[in-house]
């Protein structure tokens, strides 16, 4: 009864995986079928390329402050969320909408937010006497600019996630367990550091691995706030892969930068394999 | 030293300024765009600079003709039907292979039923822009460019990851004996499965149902990358690359249909959400 899911899977997950491997070391184009090998080629025009190199880096400083923000605030909501208040239902409803929300029509939402002429932000800004005359913030034609307001959108994004799914943490801590750590004299601190990050360690690491999996690997957000623009300074591994592999047609090249994914998804791999098999010890 | 009301009151406070300030973070943006759809567009594109004229607010009566632009003369209605067709061939396809597999999976005891069951997990880690590209040579092989076709093919491998993981779980939480008497009163395996294991199973089929097709709705990247008509797009895609003419952005139909397209699936992940949680964290949470 497998069979079905897994030859699906070896078809369209498992060989096209392979295939996007063997493609980064070939001529291939999106306009002719005739592929010839040409080893390392791609890898060595694409790693000598500015444009790579900063969007490597852009896609680190992406997830890196992201993810840090994400399970900061991730906490101190979840904790806030675990504690009974009236109006409850409906502030969860509301903290969980940008999550539910299709990422690229909830994009576009930030996409009016950030307008250049009409931002709200800078109204703000202006009005509390921020700007200084003449002062003015062009969110997503300036690169510094362009990033925080990348960084924002991921952000608020994956908040609602890694909450809810810290809140299944929080919640599966026996309150016996806080009860006994009492009776032992543990104080709020020790508390803490003994009894609840340990036990909140494997969800806190299933929080951290899907929020870092899809921040590093979306394309989504960088492509429709600045097309990766000013200059290629706000571009991610995916959406340069994008312009050069799909929009370019270079598919070889496209492939290359593709692979630069993999290493960080491979060490998020071995993170899932440890912490399944934690859990199953636990 | 404060006394122990003072301080109770001081966390409550702060509870509650935590919990205000998260929930506008969240909220701010669909709030931008329900205000927005319902302006008056001289009401709407007034520079940020004009400080008396406050944009958080109608300045003048709301209006439906961003609703009426949107459903009258945009192709968002060709859209939502391609978006929910393909959604309902992918929710087929996706229940035809993963009923049977998350319930194999369940039911499969030993080494190799876990291997196989990580193997499935690890699969949601393979993500769609690294696949893109040698899906894009597929599909030109195929001729199935520009098709919606393409997306059906493709959408079950995010899907299927998702709900055989989803299905395991549930299955797992039917005792095996449930099965077992049947057989003992005559039923045959299948027979068995089909009249005990899935009415029993029925709500986890229902989430199955939901949430492949809030995926397919959600989906962005394959979209865009496969399908160029615009009377083919989807929703995801159509909205944001086609909606826009040239430079000229209609913001208040653009934010209409932003918002009409997540509230409903804001409400269904909501109803839903404990059930999506364990799709996330079986084994990491008992």
């Amino acid at each position: 009864m497998l069979a079905p899911a897994l030859a699906y899977i070896l078809l369209l997950v498992a060989l096209p995986f392979v295939a996007a491997v063997l493609l980064s070391l070939t001529n291939s184009s999106a306009g002719s079928l005739d592929v010839s090998f040409v080893g390392f080629r791609n890898f060595r025009a694409v790693v000598g390329n500015p444009v790579f190199k900063r969007a490597l880096w852009n896609t680190f400083v992406f997830t890196f402050v992201s993810q840090v923000l994400v399970i900061a605030f991730g906490n101190i909501l979840a904790r806030a969320l675990m504690r009974r208040f009236r109006g409850k239902t409906i502030a969860r409803f509301l903290i969980l909408m940008p999550w539910a929300a299709p990422i690229s029509l909830a994009t576009l939402g930030w996409l009016w937010i950030f307008d250049s002429t009409f931002s709200v932000i800078n109204w703000v800004l202006k009005v509390v006497g921020y700007f200084g005359p003449g002062q003015w913030y062009y969110w997503l034609g300036d690169p510094t600019l362009g990033m925080v307001a990348i960084v924002t959108v991921h952000v608020w994004r994956m908040l609602p996630f890694s909450t809810v799914i810290l809140i299944a943490g929080l919640s599966s801590i026996p309150a016996e367990v806080h009860e006994a750590a009492d009776i032992d004299g543990a104080g709020t601190l020790s508390k803490a550091f003994y009894v609840t990050v340990p036990m909140m360690l494997p969800i806190l690491s299933v929080a951290l691995l899907f929020g870092v999996v899809f921040t590093f690997t979306d394309m989504s957000v960088v492509y429709l706030l600045t097309r990766g623009g000013p200059f290629n300074s706000t571009h991610v591994l995916a959406s340069l892969a994008f312009q050069d592999g799909v929009l370019g047609g270079d598919v070889g090249r496209g492939a290359a930068i593709a692979i630069f994914l993999l290493p960080v998804l491979v060490v998020m791999a071995i993170l899932t394999l440890r912490v399944s098999r934690r859990a199953e010890v636990a | 030293m404060r006394s122990a009301p003072t301080r109770r009151l001081g966390g409550l406070i702060l509870h509650r300024a935590v919990i205000l300030l998260f929930t506008a973070f969240a909220v701010f943006p669909f709030y931008w765009m329900a205000i927005t759809a319902f302006k008056q567009n001289a009401d709407l594109y007034v520079g940020a600079t004009n400080t008396q004229h406050n944009p958080f607010i109608f300045n003048q009566p709301p209006t439906l003709d961003h609703l009426r632009i949107l459903f009258g003369q945009t192709l968002y209605p060709t859209w939502l039907v391609n978006t929910l067709v393909i959604g309902a061939v992918v929710v087929a396809i996706t229940l035809v292979l993963t009923v049977p597999a998350g319930y194999a999976l369940a039911r499969l005891t030993g080494r190799w039923g876990e291997r196989l069951s990580i193997g499935i997990f690890l699969t949601y880690l393979v993500p769609p822009t690294l696949l893109f590209i040698p899906f894009s040579r597929l599909m030109s092989v195929l001729g199935l460019q520009n098709s919606r076709w393409a997306l059906i093919v493709i959408y079950p491998t995010f899907t299927v990851p998702f709900c055989t993981w989803l299905l395991m779980g549930f299955f797992k939480s039917l005792p095996r004996e449930i099965e077992e008497s049947a057989m003992v009163d005559g039923c045959s395996r299948v027979g068995a499965i089909w009249r005990m294991a899935l009415p029993l199973a029925a709500p986890g089929i229902l989430t199955v149902v939901i949430f492949a097709m809030t995926l397919v709705i959600q989906e962005f990247v394959y979209s865009l990358t496969f399908i160029s008509s615009v009377r083919l797009m989807t929703i995801s895609v159509g909205v944001p690359v086609a909606l826009v003419r040239g430079d000229v952005y209609y913001w208040g139909s653009l934010m209409a249909a932003c918002l009409i397209t997540s509230v409903p699936i804001a409400v269904l992940y909501n109803v839903f959400l404990d059930r999506f949680i364990a799709g996330f964290t079986v084994g990491a949470v008992k």
